[in-house]
């Protein structure tokens, strides 16, 4: 089922949850919607799945336009973030709820809805808790009682608010690849929420990035991850530093000093430089052309070792190397970044071209 | 290291492992006991004690006696069909008040508490007014053919008044805790409003309502006040049980009045007994 949002926008009294969202979901996808708290990631899940109501704007699945059908009406999974299990259920009862509410003329057979249950009490891998009830079960099992839940309808789209937020670490890992497996054998279209970008990076074919009601960029985990559309992106997935900077001739100046980048940059004023931890060159100490800095601390951080550097200003730049490299706190070094990202004082991202001078670069 | 060692082989430090987390068992415990014994059990046994004067051929005539037959009938009839209505329109009353903001809303949930505070006289006074011919309600409900006070009917409506408030506040937090989620589930799982009232929210709350039911079924048995006022008294028509006690009392007449408290006590005790049993059941599952 392939959605399509149009100029959708959602008020809350005088607070605008949501304004001019754009979006078209592909059939088959997993789709992430990720942000911090506020953004209204939430409240966009809710509205496709017709738990809230839009103050302006369409959604539509495929050609039928869905904004006018209720949320019986919609035919979709919902996944909530507390399971919002029948407690006064069992397991098997749960799961068949869907089945049981039809009318009488839709609904199957009592034999039928049982093969239903354990076939999907099989996809989760909860074949003997038929008989439980939730209050039994651990908060993984919940979860995915609740998945098996929303997929006995048989919905058209699958919409997962924040499925593992309230889970163990390890119990989130363990559930985040099954989740993509089940996705991947069963072709549901699926949407989820989180405000943890590992888990959008990691499981979502395309991720949505939503601040303050509004879409700020929306890709594939490595297009934002490695070309992040705005100075909140950047901030918000990964690790980054940021340096105050200011273009002058096509050049980028710290501190009176001009960095021997191989671009030019178009435009011209304030800007920041945007550089991840393992984007960094270094080298001899007063190279011309690279920032000066002093190494403050090391620390291990997973595969590499994280250097805390900080420049003239005293501002603080954080760099990743190899384990082995010999470093001390104390030592002066050299930085010029191998990858960025420059954004003015407006948020717009500076452009950049192929140096026409080398010579000019050179000289500076 | 040496107190480690003293406290883990000392008898101090082993006792401390036998007793619980939460302390004070015993001391609690025998409060308890002496408690329920002083308040309760010692005067039903006393109760008992006195009624044995009527030896087992004098109990088996009290039952045949078709005035106690009749009073005990009404009593313990009245409370049952007062109870069932509160546990209906309590929930309601509970629902509304938990649900929905409404100008007046606090209002209402402290008039809900009223029957409680008021003299139960009072309202015995007051609704056998209302409820009289020439009353308020009894004025319009006359023509209709209906008369309520000084009937068997004025008796429940009495007991329904008293009742109200304990389905209501047993109920009410329940309600209040109730997770809007679950409904949002039953509905994208394409049930309607009526079969989510009735398969997902009402479910949870039968032990609630069981339990308001109960006090309300109890209260009722039990109540003397403001029935007296509105149900006539009529022996073999609309004389409560509690009323023909009083009656025999004044006739002097000890050993009948604490026979018929004695049925009361057993016929009540069974009935919560087997309530507790059927609430112990839903609770199990949920």
């Amino acid at each position: 089922m392939e959605i399509r949002i149009r100029d959708l926008a959602k008020d809350f009294g005088d607070f605008p949850a949501l304004f001019g969202v754009d979006l078209d979901i592909r059939s088959g996808e997993l789709l992430a919607l990720l942000g911090p708290s506020g953004s209204g990631k939430t409240t966009l899940l809710r509205i496709l799945a017709g738990l809230e109501a839009p103050t302006w704007g369409r959604v539509f699945f495929g050609d039928e336009d869905a904004s006018a059908t209720s949320v019986r009406e919609r035919r979709v999974g919902f996944v909530f973030q507390h399971y919002a299990l029948f407690r006064h259920m069992t397991v098997a009862d749960n799961i068949a709820f869907g089945l049981t509410v039809r009318p009488k003329a839709e609904r199957p057979s009592r034999a039928e809805i049982a093969r239903r249950v354990q076939e999907l009490l099989d996809l989760v891998q909860l074949p003997d808790l038929a008989r439980r009830y939730p209050s039994q079960l651990s908060g993984g099992q919940r979860q995915r009682v609740a998945l098996a839940r929303a997929l006995a309808v048989e919905p058209r789209v699958l919409f997962l608010d924040e499925p593992f937020g309230a889970l163990d670490a390890q119990v989130r890992k363990d559930l985040r690849k099954w989740l993509r497996e089940i996705h991947d054998r069963t072709g549901y279209t699926t949407v989820f929420v989180t405000h943890d970008q590992d888990e959008a990076l990691e499981l979502a074919d395309r991720v949505v990035v939503l601040n303050k009601g509004r879409i700020e960029q929306i890709g594939t985990p490595d297009e934002i991850y490695d070309a992040p559309a705005s100075p909140f992106v950047f901030d918000f997935i990964g690790d980054a530093s940021r340096i105050p900077v200011t273009v002058e001739h096509g050049g980028v100046v710290v501190d009176g000093r001009r960095l021997a980048l191989p671009v030019e940059v178009l435009g011209q004023g304030a800007a920041t430089l945007y550089v991840r931890p393992q984007h960094w060159t270094i080298g001899a100490p007063d190279a011309p052309g690279a920032l000066a800095a002093t190494v403050a601390g090391t620390r291990r951080h997973g595969v590499s070792r994280r250097l805390d550097t900080t420049l003239g200003d005293g501002r603080a730049v954080e760099i990743d190397v190899p384990p082995e490299t010999r470093v001390a706190a104390g030592d002066r070094l050299s930085l010029l970044p191998t990858r960025w990202r420059l954004f003015f004082a407006d948020g717009a991202a500076a452009a950049v071209a192929p140096v026409r001078d080398p010579g000019r670069v050179a000289a500076s | 290291m040496s107190i480690a060692t003293s406290s883990g082989r000392g008898g101090a430090g082993r006792r401390r492992l036998v007793h619980g987390v939460l302390p004070g068992f015993g001391l609690a415990m025998g409060w308890t006991v002496v408690w329920l014994s002083l308040i309760v059990l010692f005067p039903l046994v006393a109760l008992a004690v006195k009624a044995s004067g009527l030896g087992f051929g004098g109990f088996v005539k009290l039952l045949q006696d078709a005035r106690v037959q009749a009073a005990l009938e009404l009593s313990f009839g009245a409370a049952l069909i007062a109870a069932l209505v509160n546990a209906v329109f309590g929930v309601l009353v509970a629902w509304v008040l938990t649900r929905y903001r409404f100008p007046g809303r606090a209002l209402i949930d402290a008039a809900v508490d009223l029957p409680f505070a008021l003299p139960t006289a009072v309202a015995g006074i007051t609704l056998a007014a209302l409820f009289a011919k020439t009353g308020w309600i009894g004025g319009l409900l006359a023509p209709l053919g209906i008369e309520v006070a000084y009937t068997r009917l004025g008796v429940v409506v009495a007991l329904i008044f008293v009742g109200l408030p304990f389905v209501v506040r047993t109920v009410q937090p329940l309600l209040a805790d109730l997770d809007r989620e679950v409904e949002e589930a039953a509905a994208t799982l394409g049930a309607s409003r009526l079969t989510t009232v009735f398969r997902v929210l009402l479910p949870p709350l039968v032990p609630s309502i069981l339990t308001g039911f109960t006090l309300a079924f109890a209260r009722g048995v039990g109540e003397y006040g403001s029935i007296v006022f509105i149900a006539g008294n009529m022996p073999y028509l609309t004389e409560i049980a509690p009323l023909l006690i009083v009656i025999k009392l004044e006739e002097f007449d000890w050993v009948g009045a604490t026979g018929i408290a004695c049925v009361m006590l057993a016929i009540s005790f069974s009935l919560l007994l087997v309530i507790n049993l059927i609430q112990a059941h839903a609770n199990r599952r949920s």
